[in-house]
């Protein structure tokens, strides 16, 4: 019962015009039953006002205010909306320094973020100093592979958390990356890095065959991709060696993606991954049209990006 | 016949709604966050009064710089270098002096680690927070004299002008070291030595092996950061020197 994909590459998604013919100029959104939409950032950093107009590479870019606004224009448009952040929420301007977190979380919260995951900086105050905040957050935090087990995050942290939607389930699950050798110990303490492959099977597992989600999302600080160290583990490896993640949200690398990126993962069905950069200065919107599937199988799925 | 076509339509729809959902079409993009999309204003109001906060703070002079400081103004050390250093084991001398009774003979630092210049003029907190963004925090580690010749080893391998204070350093035209002396002296063979520096360098930050297994270590909870602070806030011109603490002859 292989799925068809149809994957049709395109800077502006207006250009989509029909999908292989005449069989399926009855099969576009309007016939779609149901639509989710996806919005995420990642590595924001502090970066709660806009850049200088003087700033020599982002003038006038990114804002909290502005993504505020954004954020809520696409909610009126589509209130199936989750919006979800890949980590590195802290450290990068004062902001951080003087209030530790607080105006952060508390700003993600008046935007109505759902979930977010954890990245390396967001130790930068401590396991405990990252604990500290968490009054502020009105969102929930997933991580698959650390475990907070005798810290004071502990009880703080799912490895996933599942939304329903319209009647669409969909299952998050974070990922984060390996902190030995990238944060103090004195800064994690007893966190334990587990392998984050592994932690991704298991997951993808539990959350499509056992919870039964229509859509299930990875939250990603693993990094990209890794053009130096290939091997080392990377949302490109994790796309390409799992199955039944449909989405995956990164962050750490700071990676501009202008599109989001395509990939086959071990089943040959078509992974999209997805990192906007950092401070800010995008949103990245993933929307997932959903049809019976008996359609879906007949007619085949496309991707535009 | 209309009946049983009607009849066909709403057994079709009801079925359908029970039929299981699956993705049929994605679209993926990335929208730029710029002066195009106003301001949300019941977040631009929250935010105001922290950015008020911290801008009034920022804009605080401390001190002042008498001329233009950064750390590639000299050949194997610098002026923002030689200041950091300095200020590094001055403001901690008292410190680690009231806890373990015990003096700081050198300070070692990364030029990495040296973020902005401090421009002439106003020295403002704000200029604190561009040279160090970084939450670093001070640690004392004492050392054997074989890590201390590990130390002097590795900054003439590096040839960099690594922030230094309390120790001089001669090297020959090969880097190799001619003369090290430690505030003003030789080094004791089996004696140790007290070396203040970052929680990030002494965990093996820059590959400063030296400092991963000391003697004793004292966390002094006290971030690099607001040494600057703290150091600024006591003169009224701060020293920009080079006086050639780290030479090759």
């Amino acid at each position: 019962m292989k799925r068809r994909d149809f994957i049709q590459q395109s800077l502006a998604a207006s250009t989509f015009v029909t999908l292989g013919g005449l069989s399926l100029q009855s099969f576009t959104a309007s016939s779609a039953k149901k639509h989710i939409t996806i919005l995420h950032t990642n590595d924001v950093h502090s970066h709660i006002d806009p850049f200088d107009a003087s700033h020599p590479r982002n003038p006038n870019q990114g804002g909290a205010a502005r993504r505020a606004t954004l954020i809520e224009s696409i909610r009126k448009e589509n209130p199936n909306t989750l919006v979800l952040d890949a980590g590195d929420i802290f450290q990068g301007t004062p902001y951080f320094n003087y209030y530790g977190g607080e105006l952060e979380f508390k700003l993600m919260s008046m935007m109505k973020y759902d979930l977010a995951t954890i990245g390396n900086h967001d130790f930068d105050n401590g396991v405990d100093g990252l604990a500290a905040q968490l009054p502020h957050a009105n969102f929930e935090f997933v991580s698959a592979n650390y475990d907070f087990t005798n810290t004071s995050m502990e009880g703080h942290v799912k490895p996933y958390k599942i939304f329903v939607k319209d009647g669409i389930k969909i299952g998050v699950f974070g990922l984060g990356i390996k902190l030995d050798g990238l944060v103090d110990k004195r800064m994690y303490k007893e966190t334990v890095y587990n392998d984050p492959m592994e932690s991704a099977q298991d997951m993808s597992r539990i959350l499509k065959e056992e919870e039964k989600c229509d859509l299930v999302i990875c939250l990603s600080h693993l990094g990209y991709h890794y053009s130096k160290h290939p091997e080392r583990i990377s949302d490109l490896i994790i796309a390409k060696e799992t199955q039944n993640i449909d989405l995956i949200i990164g962050g750490h690398t700071h990676t501009f993606l202008p599109k989001p990126t395509i990939e086959k993962n071990s089943k040959g069905e078509s992974v999209l991954v997805n990192q906007v950069g950092a401070y800010g200065i995008y949103l990245g919107r993933i929307d997932f049209y959903f049809d019976d599937e008996k359609n879906v199988i007949a007619n085949g799925k496309s991707i535009i990006v | 016949m209309r009946k049983i076509i009607a009849l066909f339509a709403i057994l079709l729809v009801f079925s359908c709604s029970q039929e299981k959902q699956s993705v049929t079409r994605i679209e993926g993009k990335r929208i730029n966050i710029n002066d195009s999309i106003a301001a949300d204003q019941n977040i631009e109001a929250f935010i105001k009064p922290f950015r008020e906060r911290i801008e009034e703070d920022m804009n605080k002079v401390l001190s002042y710089a008498p001329k233009d400081m950064h750390k590639n103004d000299g050949e194997l050390e610098s002026t923002i270098g030689n200041l950091m250093a300095d200020l590094i084991k001055s403001q901690s001398e008292p410190i680690y002096k009231k806890r373990t009774g015990k003096s700081i003979d050198i300070c070692l630092l990364n030029h990495g680690g040296i973020r902005a210049p401090i421009p002439k003029g106003p020295i403002k907190t704000q200029t604190a927070f561009n040279v160090m963004p970084f939450e670093n925090s001070i640690v004392v580690v004492e050392l054997t004299t074989e890590n201390v010749r590990n130390l002097i080893d590795y900054l003439a391998s590096a040839k960099r002008a690594h922030p230094i204070s309390g120790l001089t350093l001669k090297v020959d035209q090969d880097f190799t070291v001619k003369e090290a002396l430690i505030n003003g002296k030789p080094i004791e063979e089996g004696k140790t030595y007290t070396v203040v520096t970052s929680d990030y360098l002494q965990n093996g930050g820059d590959r400063m092996n030296f400092f991963k297994d000391p003697v004793s270590l004292e966390i002094l909870d006290y971030k690099i950061r607001n040494a600057m602070i703290d150091y600024f806030k006591g003169v009224d011109t701060i020293p920009a020197v080079l006086d050639n603490r780290f030479i090759q002859q």
